[in-house]
């Protein structure tokens, strides 16, 4: 398994990830490193690609061929060797292994997802004691910083649907956060939110990007992009068609189909 | 007409006018009151034999057996009904083909035919042995004298409740948003985990309801086990009325009796519904 890359160690790879829903192939041998401690946004029209390719990551969706690697581990499969030693297959993985890698990747999705019959602290709580990561006294202390910081000191016992949206989707951040995750991912974290309440949530991101978390976002705020990422990767119809600091994709990008979506969405 | 604004600022709101309302007032409370009326003239009803007997020893004996068989039928049907669900939903190929078939084959058989099979099993295994399949067997017992009428009857409404209550759960389950069960996987919330923790409570108002009705029927279905001599409500008032041929007032005993068990019952869903809808509102909790 050696494949040589300019970055010496990123901190997820994924190679030559392919995925089709039927006769439609939705992602074509997806190539993408992304560092350590970095932000990584995914730009691209509807129906690209970027959120298969996310939820490809935590293996909610299954990739049809290539792989996923964390820090050197495969996500979702198990590489087995034949006698020689080379990796002749990928074993998918038993719900109890998928759930110790998913652990390490947090997620947020466009609706939230908060657990409506629980309250705040205790879809904050669920992960870590079900993962027996922390006693419930324990995971309640470390839930109550975490609200703090997503600015939510106070609302502990509320249920989600008493909280605006952008409280909700604050709350959903700390819920991930609860698992200290190595890479967070955001699903359109604000496509769901009235334009007032986007702004809170962004917020809450940037102090993430700015503390050294490592998180891949698909979104369609250009601005946010452009201030926070450290790398934009733009996909069309399955494909990535470029990648680089925002200031180069953004400003100057080198395709067609890339400079007429920017036009689209500024 | 001419009025100032004062006028209007002045006047009183009353309600509009429902003249049909009065009407259906005076129609059910005639209906009511002639009920009422037949109920305590006609003789024949002969309340004071529903008196007598009302709380009678062998029928508080019948009324402990029904109580007892729907309590523990519903309990240990709706149990493997929620297996059943599961394995429906989750299961791997043979188990799920299997739960179908179970489901598909007690739903398609009357219960009083399943009753009386259950009940004849003797006729058609009459030894029972336990080993290996296809192996030696460790032991065996008669089948007549393992099988009473009362493990009979609570065998076949065991699986009624189970067949049932998986259509019931299975429903639930179905209509909660995926999203849910998405975001406990990337939570790294196990399967089982997931189901019995933040599925199965999402899917519980929906349940509730249906589940209460199932629990009534339940009840009245354990009076199907008169027709295998098994002593319940019905059955004690029956060997009353064989004897002394009383059988309107003693059956009016057994339909009270019922009438008050589901009434109890009735308020009971009433509670566990609103214990369920926690999270719905926007009452409670911290503002």
């Amino acid at each position: 398994m050696t494949v040589t890359d300019a970055n010496p160690s990123p901190l997820l790879r994924i190679r030559g990830l392919r995925k089709s829903f039927g006769s439609h192939t939705v992602l074509h041998d997806v190539d993408l490193d992304v560092p350590r401690g970095g932000v990584t946004v995914l730009l691209g029209r509807s129906g690209s690609g970027k959120s298969t390719l996310l939820r490809c990551i935590n293996h909610l969706a299954k990739p049809d061929a290539g792989f996923v690697e964390l820090d050197g581990e495969v996500i979702g499969y198990r590489p087995i060797a034949a006698s020689l030693g080379k990796v002749r297959r990928l074993q998918e993985l038993r719900a109890r292994e998928l759930t110790r890698q998913r652990a390490r990747i947090g997620m947020v999705f466009q609706q939230f997802n908060l657990f409506p019959h629980l309250t705040v602290l205790e879809n904050l709580v669920e992960a870590p004691v079900a993962l027996r990561q922390a006693s419930r006294k324990e995971a309640a202390a470390t839930a109550r910083e975490l609200l703090e910081r997503v600015g939510l000191a106070g609302r502990e016992d509320a249920y989600p649907k008493q909280l605006s949206g952008g409280q909700q989707q604050r709350v959903a951040i700390a819920r991930a956060l609860a698992l200290k995750p190595d890479l967070l991912l955001f699903d359109e974290p604000t496509s769901a939110l009235d334009p007032e309440l986007v702004g809170e949530v962004l917020r809450v991101i940037k102090d993430l990007a700015t503390s050294g978390m490592s998180m891949i976002v698909v979104t369609h705020e250009i601005g946010f992009a452009r201030e926070v990422a450290d790398t934009v990767v733009f996909i069309d119809g399955g494909r990535i068609l470029e990648s680089g600091p925002p200031e180069v994709v953004l400003n100057g990008a080198a395709h067609e189909r890339t400079r007429a979506f920017l036009e689209a969405v500024l | 007409m001419s009025y100032t604004d004062a006028d209007l600022l002045d006047a009183r709101l009353v309600a509009p006018r429902r003249p049909g309302r009065w009407v259906s007032a005076a129609i059910t409370l005639l209906l009511a009151a002639m009920l009422g009326h037949t109920l305590l003239t006609n003789r024949r009803f002969q309340w004071g034999v529903v008196g007598q007997y009302f709380t009678s020893t062998s029928v508080l004996d019948g009324l402990k057996l029904t109580l007892w068989l729907t309590a523990a039928t519903m309990a240990a049907g709706f149990v493997l009904g929620v297996v059943i669900a599961y394995v429906r939903l989750w299961g791997s190929p043979i188990p799920r083909s299997f739960a179908f078939g179970f489901v598909w084959l007690v739903r398609s058989v009357p219960l009083l035919v399943q009753l009386l099979f259950w009940y004849e099993l003797a006729s058609l295994y009459p030894q029972l042995s336990f080993g290996i399949p296809f192996g030696p067997s460790f032991g065996s017992a008669n089948t007549a004298h393992l099988f009473s009428g009362e493990l009979a009857a609570f065998v076949t409404l065991t699986l009624d409740v189970a067949a049932f209550s998986s259509e019931i759960v299975r429903g639930g389950i179905l209509s909660v948003d995926r999203g849910q069960s998405e975001a406990a996987q990337a939570l790294g919330l196990g399967r089982l985990r997931t189901f019995w923790r933040i599925v199965l409570p999402q899917a519980m108002p929906a349940i509730v309801p249906a589940t209460g009705n199932l629990l009534i029927g339940t009840l009245k279905s354990t009076s199907l086990v008169s027709v295998i001599a098994v002593v319940d409500l019905l059955y004690s008032v029956q060997l009353i009325y064989n004897a002394d041929f009383e059988i309107v007032p003693l059956l009016l005993v057994a339909t009270i009796w019922y009438v008050i068990l589901t009434t109890l019952l009735s308020v009971g869903q009433y509670y566990v519904e609103r214990h369920y809808s926690r999270g719905n509102g926007i009452k409670g909790g911290a503002h």
